[in-house]
């Protein structure tokens, strides 16, 4: 069992994770909000206490392995590696800068902690059941963990990269799908509704649960799980809230990409601030 | 063919994309046979007007270019004119295959639009940033290969596929062009356009390059050089003749394109020369590099996709001119 401790560690985090993206969008003065921020409390359970990595160590090679599929969710990624002591934080603010090092989408040959280039939505499916393979055949214990966008799981790719990953029952392989209920222009389900998306692994022989996404204990606890499947690979569906954390976004019915003004930057992090100032009295 | 040239090259004030739908909009009130279909990129596109005014016959997928463009092809073997779009990359890189075979091999039916072209991408950065589109698509036989450079341009060309049977490739900048063409020209599809008569070489340009020529072409006067521009808006079928006449007047030739210099206008211009009247030939576009993200600008600087860099090749050719 989590302690009252640990889970106010990673709230605290996933409070951090989400001030840190608000300010370099709003630097920027637009982003991917929506799907950046609603994948936010798993980046939070996942580089906070379960991912086995070394800030000092980027490339050590038994290291858990993050492949973000969803690849415009970059800049929360960038957040959370910059408050893990990756790079410093100030950098955050060269988001999407001539020269930058940090792209809109996921490039792991520019940015130091990002295994895997990604933006090309369904891809990164494929390339984490690559990695995953690659880590059983040197015989690691390490994991591979993979985030999926719900809108993503429309591309045939995916559907092809998990059937495969059942019949090589990559039990090393966790999957995360950011089930915001959106995708760009508007809901899944009015798109191309993807139906029962933990019912849709289950037929393809995964191991399946569906959590709360915003809710850090939850995604402990489903991870704790997955890791003590054995024989085959696991599917977490994140039920969230697109641009989870920030009222006003979660409240703009097109949130994909949204333009960040300074004073609605101000605005998110003073509520964020309030949230934060909460998690530590509580 | 008509084309009359604008009488001042300024910024358009309505987007290529709401020109776009504004397009289809006619074309489907005059067409019941008009499709259109998208993989999550409708508003991007600005084409949410044209899902409401004609819900029936828009089919946003969702994301899957690949079943997209073969549904696509589908539509049209029961005569419908079906016009789907994506982002340059994903709606040629990702399904080339289904272009290939389902549209092409098959003798199909099929517009693909594929929107931001190489550095108009910009933010979206290098995953997003097409340079490689043409040049993948230049080796399916008999597709046509277009790149309007306005407005003007774009509601004609869109309007004559329409008309038209087989597969056509639209390489379309989503945002606000400079306006190039006075409102009413026509264009004939596989005839280049002469923006600008001269007889000490050629520059061949395609998309946001026509305007870094014709600024090139103003320095270029200056010093004393007389450029003929060219305007290859379509690259496939290429205009060989025009290639042809402006290797013999004018004796050197510059080509100037938005894309990898390999397998796009540079190349094609290449194989006409090379077959037919050889004359010194410098090509500016991006030398085989992968996009980055960042803004347009700095990224024409950074590829050399300026007048500045078209000057320079200019010079370089005129030099080696026998
Ligand atoms: C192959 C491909 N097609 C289209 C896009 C453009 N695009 C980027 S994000 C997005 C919507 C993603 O929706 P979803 O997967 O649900 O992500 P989230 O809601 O978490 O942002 C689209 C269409 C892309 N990046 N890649
Ligand atoms: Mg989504």
């Amino acid at each position: 069992m989590l302690s009252k401790e640990k889970i106010r560690e990673m709230e605290t985090l996933a409070l951090n994770i989400r001030m840190e993206t608000m300010k370099a969008f709003g630097n920027l003065g637009f982003g991917h909000v929506g799907g950046a921020l609603s994948i936010v409390d798993t980046l939070a359970v996942l580089y906070g206490v379960e991912m086995n990595i070394d800030p000092k160590n980027p490339d050590w090679e038994d290291r858990d392995w993050l492949i973000c599929s969803k690849g415009h969710a970059g800049p929360a990624i960038y957040s959370s590696l910059a408050l893990k002591g990756y790079f410093p934080l100030e950098e955050l603010q060269t988001l999407n800068k001539p020269g930058t090092k940090l792209p809109s989408h996921c490039d792991k040959n520019l940015t130091i902690g990002i295994d895997m280039t990604t933006g090309s939505l369904g891809q990164g499916a494929s390339l984490a059941v690559g990695v995953a393979l690659g880590h059983k055949l040197d015989q690691r214990s390490n994991y591979t963990y993979l985030i999926l966008g719900d809108g993503e799981c429309q591309e045939g790719q995916v559907w092809e990269a998990v059937l495969y990953a059942a019949q090589v029952k990559l039990d090393n392989l966790i999957t995360f799908v950011d089930h915001n209920k959106k995708q760009l222009d508007g809901y899944v389900k009015d798109i191309n509704d993807m139906g029962e998306i933990k019912g849709k692994f289950e037929s393809f022989d995964w191991y399946a649960q569906e959590v709360d996404g915003s809710n850090v204990a939850e995604i402990f606890e489903a991870v704790e799980k997955a890791k003590a499947q054995k024989g085959k690979p696991s599917v977490i569906v994140l039920n969230t809230v697109k641009g989870q954390g920030w009222s006003f976004a979660e409240n703009t019915v097109s949130n994909h990409h949204m333009t960040v003004s300074p004073e609605q930057m101000e605005e998110a992090l003073q509520e964020l601030e309030q949230k934060l100032k909460k998690v530590v009295q509580s | 063919m008509s084309a009359i040239l604008a009488k001042q090259r300024v910024k358009e004030e309505q987007e290529m994309r709401n020109v776009y739908c504004q397009c289809l909009l006619e074309l489907a009130g005059k067409d019941p046979r008009v499709v259109v279909l998208d993989a999550d990129l409708m508003s991007s596109m600005g084409m949410v007007p044209f899902g409401k005014a004609y819900p029936a016959r828009t089919f946003n997928v969702g994301i899957q270019e690949a079943n997209m463009i073969g549904v696509a092809a589908g539509l049209s073997a029961t005569g419908k004119i079906p016009f789907a779009h994506s982002f340059a990359p994903f709606a040629s890189r990702r399904c080339f295959d289904q272009i290939f075979l389902s549209c092409g091999y098959a003798n199909l039916n099929v517009r693909i639009i594929g929107s931001d072209p190489g550095v108009t991408a910009a933010f979206n950065g290098g995953t997003h940033m097409p340079i490689e589109d043409l040049g993948i698509l230049r080796t399916v036989p008999n597709i046509t290969l277009l790149e309007p450079t306005d407005s003007i341009m774009l509601r004609d060309l869109v309007k004559q596929t329409a008309g038209l049977y087989g597969v056509y490739y639209i390489r379309l900048l989503r945002k606000n062009a400079i306006r190039i063409y006075e409102e009413g020209s026509t264009f004939e599809i596989g005839k280049a356009v002469e923006v600008k008569d001269g007889s000490d070489v050629t520059i061949i340009a395609t998309g946001i390059m026509v305007e870094e020529a014709l600024k090139a072409a103003n320095i270029l006067a200056i010093e004393g050089i007389n450029a003929r521009v060219l305007n290859m808006f379509t690259l496939k079928p290429i205009d060989k003749a025009a290639i042809i006449r402006a290797a013999q007047e004018t004796g050197a030739i510059v080509t100037a394109e938005n894309h990898n210099i390999i397998n796009g206008l540079g190349s094609a211009v290449a194989e006409v020369i090379a077959e037919n009247v050889l004359v010194p030939l410098e090509r500016v576009g991006v030398n085989d590099h992968f996009g980055e993200v960042g803004p347009q600008n700095y990224l024409q600087e950074k590829f050399g996709l300026t007048a500045v860099n078209i000057v320079d090749k200019v010079k370089k050719a005129v030099a080696r001119k026998l």
